[in-house]
């Protein structure tokens, strides 16, 4: 299996895509001639024509307005927010319209549209380039929030993305863009929305986590294999519709359970799945449930002593799970 | 009403005595509305009376078995036109199971019905604006050639996502046709407190395409202006924004009280140029009309009002368990 890059998962995965259904378009800033800031979109317009490959406004509601118009027309648009920070002013559109389009109108209307979004820090992108903003959407059902780890689950859960009836909130963390690689298959390939993944076995403290923070939890977790502590990881790939019967497995392994995310820890969706373990596995649990998230500072700082306070890491990591070991 | 004829316009008798009997339907769904929500069998009405001549006008300038509305919560007038009836509406006001546009979920005045391409609606202003606009780019991506007309008042033109869609539209132009029907007030706020300048239609320049003003009590001048605004979409030419001006005749909704806000001198004033007593008097005039035949109308159309509130009131409700679906397919 040839080995590529993340981007270049989402980049495939499009291309295929628009290769596949004629019904799918991409649109966004600077997704055209430029190929998007980042180059997800690179080499899209050369094969699918400017109508397709749409240089929008600098408008973000737009971006999401008018997908959402094409979406209930029938098409199956796939919009880029430049950066998950600047979704604000389009959440008035995700959260009022393309969640609600098919419950309001009693199933009458769908709303199959995929917004991209790199999200994440960790590349001296100060506060407004390096926000997780998973949490303002959790709580909105109605949205699918995907939040891939790997090459492989990108390119396989973006093209499930594209293919769903439902709005998806497709998060790219854009460190792992050029930094993760691995193996993924030519042949077509899906992977299923709302399935987690164990990433790693593992009998002595599981964690659970999702994007950047899941490398770093691996890389922790090799680490602990050195000092006799076996880790089990599991990647949540999707945060809605959210896998909890992998959840309540991954926890009845190890009886001990880390939750790891970059988004703030008061609301993030750590407290959710938390919650969740309280509710159905309390009796699984040798050890009280422990959080590991982004400190409750309004974002992230530019300054690069500031950007690494606030960020995780293997060792960070690491730490918490020998405590949780100790127990 | 100003000098325009409609035999002049492409209109036939019959289509402007359709035009009026929409217009006075509208009306007496609206009135028969406010009787309920007072006699407490229903818990809301938001109104289209005053502005039944820019929604019929309009819609009837459009080709209803391929163009697309994305109406605001008054348009009433506009959905009928498409195909929506009195039974739709009350069942709608009753907010029972069978209601087309949400199956009892929605407020009345949101309206979504597929089979009219009436695309589904929600409360925040001008989300739909955009929505129309993505329709228009569908159509040229698909190389279909319908135009899609979007309403919204004369407050909410002030949103960002309604410039954001005029822009984008005048940047790629599309097939698409921003009406504003401006009916004076944003429910308490006035238009001079709302609209810098007062002329919604000529912020148009700026984006780069056609701006008019029509007189919205004349079903006419509504009509004639959304004629050449859908041939100007129809063929490739891009927007048309249209400013409809009329007046509110009632309250914002019926939980609004508008003595807090205007004396009723001025509302009374306003009545006295009612879309409908103009229209019919035109119709009169030319000789469409009979004051038999609109006894006979009147008639009519009460026995249809009457007809869809018996059976709204004791069609059933939803069933509990409908609240959990249609979350996602």
């Amino acid at each position: 299996m040839p080995v590529i890059s993340y981007i270049d998962a989402v980049t495939q995965a499009l291309m295929e895509e628009m290769k596949r259904d004629p019904r799918v378009f991409v649109l966004g800033e600077d997704v055209g001639v430029r190929g998007g800031v980042f180059r997800a979109t690179a080499g899209l317009i050369e094969e699918f024509g400017a109508d397709r490959v749409l240089d929008t406004p600098l408008t973000e509601s737009a971006i999401a307005g008018v997908s959402i118009g094409a979406a209930a027309y029938g098409l199956r648009p796939v919009a880029e927010m430049q950066f998950a920070d600047f979704i604000m002013p389009a959440v008035n559109q995700i959260i009022s319209e393309a969640a609600k389009i098919r419950y309001r109108s009693n199933g009458d209307w769908q709303c199959p549209l995929v917004i991209r979004a790199p999200y994440g820090g960790g590349v001296h992108g100060a506060l407004y380039h390096s926000q997780s903003v998973e949490k303002i959407f959790t709580g909105v059902p109605g949205l699918k929030i995907v939040m891939p780890s790997t090459p492989y689950d990108v390119k396989g859960l973006l093209k499930a993305a594209i293919r769903d009836e439902d709005p998806v909130l497709f998060f790219e963390h854009k460190r792992c863009y050029r930094l993760i690689k691995g193996e993924v298959p030519v042949e077509d390939y899906t992977v299923p929305i709302g399935k987690a993944d164990v990433k790693r076995e593992g009998t002595d403290v599981t964690v659970i986590s999702y994007g950047l923070t899941l490398h770093f939890a691996l890389q922790a977790a090799e680490q602990l294999a050195q000092e006799g502590i076996s880790v089990h990881v599991l990647d949540l790939r999707t945060l809605v519709p959210l896998d909890k019967e992998a959840i309540l497995e991954a926890v009845a392994k190890t009886g001990k359970v880390l939750i790891v995310h970059e988004d703030n820890k008061t609301g993030g969706f750590g407290g959710e799945v938390a919650s969740i373990i309280a509710e159905e596995a309390f009796f699984e649990l040798d050890a009280p449930i422990k959080r590991l998230c982004g400190p409750d500072v309004p974002a992230m700082p530019y300054s690069p002593p500031l950007e690494k306070e606030f960020m995780l890491n293997p060792d960070k990591i690491a730490t918490a799970i020998r405590e949780l070991a100790e127990f | 009403m100003s000098e325009l004829n409609h035999k002049e316009l492409g209109l036939s008798d019959e289509q402007v005595l359709e035009m009026y009997r929409t217009m006075l339907l509208a009306r007496k769904i609206d009135e028969r509305m406010w009787k309920l929500n007072r006699a407490g069998k229903i818990p809301f009405v938001i109104s289209c009376q005053g502005q039944e001549a820019i929604q019929v006008g309009a819609a009837f300038a459009l080709d209803r078995e391929k163009d697309w509305l994305c109406p605001y919560y008054r348009d009433l007038g506009m959905v009928l036109t498409f195909g929506q009836s009195a039974k739709d509406q009350m069942l709608s006001a009753f907010a029972k199971a069978e209601d087309p546009n949400s199956g009892g979920r929605q407020m009345p005045g949101h309206y979504g019905d597929k089979r009219f391409r009436i695309l589904t609606g929600s409360s925040p202003v001008t989300t739909q604006v955009l929505h129309a606009v993505g329709i228009a780019y569908a159509g040229k991506l698909e190389k279909k050639d319908h135009v899609v007309l979007t309403t919204c008042g004369e407050g909410s033109s002030n949103q960002g996502d309604w410039h954001e869609a005029c822009n984008f539209a005048g940047v790629h132009n599309l097939p698409v046709i921003f009406m504003v029907e401006n009916n004076k007030y944003a429910i308490s706020v006035p238009l001079d407190k709302q609209v810098a300048g007062g002329e919604i239609w000529k912020r148009a320049e700026g984006y780069g395409f056609p701006g008019v003003r029509v007189d919205g009590n004349n079903p006419l001048e509504v009509y004639k202006a959304m004629k050449e605004a859908v041939e100007r979409a129809r063929r490739g030419d891009g927007p048309t924004l249209i400013e409809a001006v009329a007046y509110r005749l009632v309250p914002h909704s019926s939980d609004d009280d508008d003595r807090t806000y205007r004396s009723r001198e001025e509302v009374e004033e306003a009545k006295k140029k009612d879309s409908l007593l103009q229209f019919k008097d035109y119709l009169l005039q030319h000789g469409v009309l009979t004051e038999e035949k609109e006894q006979a109308l009147l008639a009519e159309i009460n026995r249809e009002v009457d007809e869809a509130t018996d059976y709204a009131e004791q069609a059933p409700y939803p069933d509990p368990q409908e609240t959990y679906k249609h979350v996602y397919a």
